[in-house]
């Protein structure tokens, strides 16, 4: 049997690269008892797929992770048997069955939701709402967004803007706009003394990627606010997949 | 939300920055104000490393087993860190709270080999503890030393406040309750180590007070105090089946050495190698009962979620029930996926077939470690493995269908010709050429042989230890003359030779053997800059030699010596139990080319059945091998 697992990642935990934490989920699935499914062969592995890898020190409350399950309970039991073996900082936050033919949700993935907030003592104009709406409204309006990409061989420019779906300065603005509520996800941002500043969906999938922070650094060209990498704590708070032009919060995609 | 010590820009620009944030699963959680004792404990190398040992993974979940103390974690920051720290002028802090390690009672740091003794100036300095113990103020940690290293302590005595000569179990919380009465009674820091001076197997070497002769050997070792005994006598934990072990060992989240259970099934080796340390060290040999072990692999699997459980000892073949055991780990725990990886084992029948069960036979390779390339030269070192031996195990895996060996020599051990180091490459030669004696239809491909040879350092409390050691210049004749046999063989094409790094060993052996003076040769050498000198990319050869020549001392005097029969040796103050006239024989017996029995097989009196256990009450005191004798 297939399952979805969302899970947040914060903290201490933002630190820890993606590889490792395939390898954290591996161990606290076998911590928990899980009876997962192996590959055949003679090193087998654990039949599981990450949906979209996070970059060290971004946190999130919405990653995802596919499993095949020999043996299956109650979803909220199976995700209550992991969290009993994990740490604070990488929780399960969801347990769905999934279809056995659902397509990988690193297939499927389609666009993520991020926020973008000010690290305590690294104030500038962005937190000023008014200001960053301005902003937005012009940056939105060029014709393109063109940043450019280095790859070990090359570099070329590439436009972004046909990437970045929603651009918001604040919550209840980017709620407005999405239909989505994320209050308690960005609660850590009160506790740490962190300040919201920008609310983002881009698309995402092995296709095209764009990544948060090269958007942050645009933006900041763009309005004239000298860009420091390390002055933002990046969040993101949703992925989803797509269907058909539509996009469909990935814990809702193709369950039973 | 844990609050770590560093900030998140300084974490996000060094490498592996999990290296430094602590809260792995099954890392103890206290509140540092409610404990009355904070001890760090170190490992002064890199994370990765430093999580693999089991040491320390053994006496943190001990010493945390107490609501009285806080044991928390340290391990030497990698040297992109190491600059940031001292720019920025952080001081070094426990995994644990993130808090610095200035502010604890006691910081107790491995000694588990030489070249790591810059690494420990390093730990002190950036942690702003004073180098030099004597010189340490009234609120400044404790810092005590253990480990095979503190066996001889002599060449690092002078940052240590005192050593710990023995295994872990045995002494520290007895240590840690006079700590408590110390602080307690208001006294001052050099009452608690006249205290702890008078534990069994506490070291205070300030307490000491060595002299030398006019040709720099020792003539004197004597304590100052009267709470210093002349000798210090090592600790035995004797009854493994019933003492600390961890059932919920740490698991860091990047993938460290040992990335895996690691169960001990017994600790000391019967088989009296002549070069190796640890085989006299540890004796008597002492194996664990079938169902502690049984009873700690199920709690350590279930509790790390590890996918791979191995067995450590010195040599798991002489563990009586090893063959119940694997057999029990295959049964129990392969069908959950969980490997188990083999220590290096006697390549027989059982080998093989255990192999077979948990290892790819076309990717895992066989390990032969005949230490030298003649008999005669195995003789003369006391390794009971014959040509026979390494042949026939090699023809079986053979057939098998194994086509991988990889086999272990050292260079310039003490009564090495030529002819024996042409034996490596002859003996290499051989196992390829049993391997085309297998028709070709049977066969799995072409052999592939890799000979690596390390360069062998006398130790202290060895046979060996009155021995001269090679010089690099030597070393580096030795190996050309071993490639280019290699290169004459018939096989040559299947064999590949690896040879270990000559500048290093040297030095490693001036440490082994060295006596106190060369505390400043190693203080000068890490305050030009030397640390992480284990790895090959950040030793500076130069900059020890100028450390050698500023103090006056040379390595000739410590590495090129035969040493007089009745020399006092600066490691002499400890009793390991084997004595200084048992190996003394035994490096006679090495000259006359000597072979000397395993304990099992006969006792030689070597001195360890003082502290009566493991072998040496075998088969008396009715335990259940009970022969009649």
């Amino acid at each position: 049997m297939k399952a979805r697992i969302k899970f947040s990642k914060t903290g201490s935990m933002r630190f820890i690269g993606h590889l490792d934490v395939m390898r954290y989920f591996q161990k606290a699935m076998r911590r928990a008892g899980i009876n997962v499914s192996y590959s055949k062969g003679f090193s087998p592995h654990q039949l599981m797929s990450f949906t979209s890898p996070l970059g060290t020190g971004l946190s999130s409350s919405a990653e995802y992770l596919d499993i095949t399950l020999e043996e299956t309970d109650a979803p909220q039991v199976m995700a209550d048997r992991i969290n009993a073996v994990m740490n604070d900082e990488i929780r399960v936050e969801g347990f769905t069955y999934i279809k056995d033919t659902a397509k990988p949700s690193m297939a499927a993935l389609a666009a993520c939701d991020y926020l973008i907030a000010l690290k305590p003592g690294k104030d500038n104009k962005l937190s000023d709402r008014e200001f960053t709406r301005q902003q937005i409204r012009s940056f939105l309006l060029q014709d393109k967004i063109e940043i450019l990409k280095k790859t070990k061989k090359s570099e070329k420019t590439v436009d972004i803007k046909p990437g970045i779906y929603y651009m918001a300065e604040s919550l209840e603005e980017f709620s407005g706009i999405t239909g989505r509520n994320y209050t308690k996800d960005i609660s850590f941002c009160t506790v740490m003394g962190h300040t919201p500043v920008l609310f983002l969906r881009l698309m995402s999938g092995s296709a095209t990627n764009i990544k948060p922070l090269l958007v942050i650094e645009k933006f900041c060209r763009h309005a004239g606010i000298i860009y420091n990498e390390f002055d933002y704590q990046v969040h993101r708070l949703e992925m989803y997949a797509g269907e058909n032009g539509e996009l469909i919060p990935m814990m809702e995609y193709e369950t039973i | 939300m844990r609050k770590l010590a560093l900030s998140d820009e300084i974490l996000l620009s060094v490498e592996k920055p999990a290296r430094y944030i602590g809260g792995e699963i099954n890392m103890a959680v206290k509140n540092p104000e409610d404990v009355d004792i904070r001890f760090c404990m170190c490992f002064p190398d890199v994370y990765e490393i430093g999580m693999s040992h089991l040491g320390i993974q053994i006496i943190y979940d001990m010493l945390n087993l107490r609501n009285d103390i806080y044991c928390e974690r340290v391990y030497s920051p990698w040297t992109d860190l190491d600059k940031i720290l001292r720019r920025e002028n952080i001081p070094l802090f426990a995994l644990e709270s993130q808090q610095p390690v200035k502010d604890f009672d006691f910081l107790g740091i491995t000694l588990q080999y030489e070249m790591c003794y810059t690494n420990i100036l390093q730990i002190l300095d950036l942690s702003k503890i004073t180098l030099n113990a004597a010189d340490r103020t009234e609120n400044e940690p404790f810092v005590i030393g253990g480990g095979p290293c503190a066996y001889n302590p002599e060449p690092i005595a002078d940052f240590f406040d005192m050593f710990y000569i023995g295994e872990g179990e045995t002494v520290y919380y007895e240590l840690m309750d006079k700590y408590k009465e110390w602080k307690a009674s208001g006294q001052d820091r050099t009452s608690f180590l006249k205290i702890a001076a008078k534990l069994p197997g506490i070291y205070v070497p300030q307490f000491y007070q060595p002299a030398y002769n006019k040709d720099g050997t020792l003539a004197e070792f004597r304590p100052l105090v009267p709470e210093a005994p002349a000798k210090i006598v090592k600790q035995v934990e004797c009854s493994l089946s019933e003492t600390y072990y961890p059932e919920k060992p740490l698991v860091p989240y990047i993938k460290v050495t040992q990335d895996r259970v690691v169960l001990e099934i017994q600790r000391g080796c019967i088989r009296g190698c002549r070069f190796c340390q640890a085989g006299m060290l540890y004796r008597p040999i002492r194996p664990r009962s079938l169902s502690f072990l049984k009873q700690r692999a199920r709690k350590m699997l279930k509790s790390t979620g590890h996918e791979e459980i191995t067995l450590s000892s010195l040599s798991s073949s002489d563990y009586k029930e090893l063959k119940e055991l694997v057999y029990w780990l295959i049964d129990e725990f392969k069908g959950q996926g969980i490997n188990i990886s083999l220590p290096s084992l006697r390549i027989d029948a059982f080998a093989l077939d255990v192999m077979s069960k948990v290892q790819d036979v076309h990717k895992s390779s066989l390990t032969f470690a005949p230490e030298a390339g003649t008999q005669r030269l195995r003789n003369v070192i006391n390794k009971g493995l014959t040509e026979d031996d390494i042949l026939n195990g090699a023809m079986e895996a053979f057939q098998g269908g194994w086509n991988r060996v990889k086999l272990y020599f050292m260079l310039g051990l003490p009564g090495e010709t030529y002819n024996d180091i042409e034996g490596i490459a002859i003996l290499s030669d051989k196992i390829a050429r049993q391997y085309y004696t297998i028709p070709k239809e049977e066969r799995n491909g072409k052999v592939n042989i890799v000979t690596s040879t390390s360069i062998f350092v006398p130790k202290p409390f060895t046979p060996f230890q009155w021995a001269k050691m090679d010089t690099r210049e030597e070393a580096g004749k030795k190996r050309d003359f071993l490639l280019s046999r290699v290169r004459e063989q018939l096989n040559a094409k299947s064999i590949k030779y690896n040879c270990h790094d000559a500048d290093v060993s040297e030095l490693e052996g001036v440490f082994a053997r060295g006596d106190r003076r060369l505390c400043s040769v190693i203080r000068q050498a890490y305050e030009s800059g030397c640390i992480y000198d284990a790895w090959t990319e950040y030793f500076d050869p130069a900059k020890w030699d100028k450390a050698f020549k500023d103090n006056g001392l040379g390595t000739e005097f410590y590495l090129r010596r035969e040493r007089a029969e009745d020399e006092l040796f600066p490691w002499d103050f400890i009793d390991i139990g084997v004595t200084k006239q048992f190996l003394l024989n035994e490096y006679h017996n090495s000259q006359k080319e000597i072979t000397t029995p395993n304990c099992r097989k006969a006792c030689q009196g070597c001195g360890a059945a003082k502290f009566q256990c493991g072998v040496c009450v075998e088969g008396r005191q009715g335990s259940p091998q009970r022969t009649g004798d």
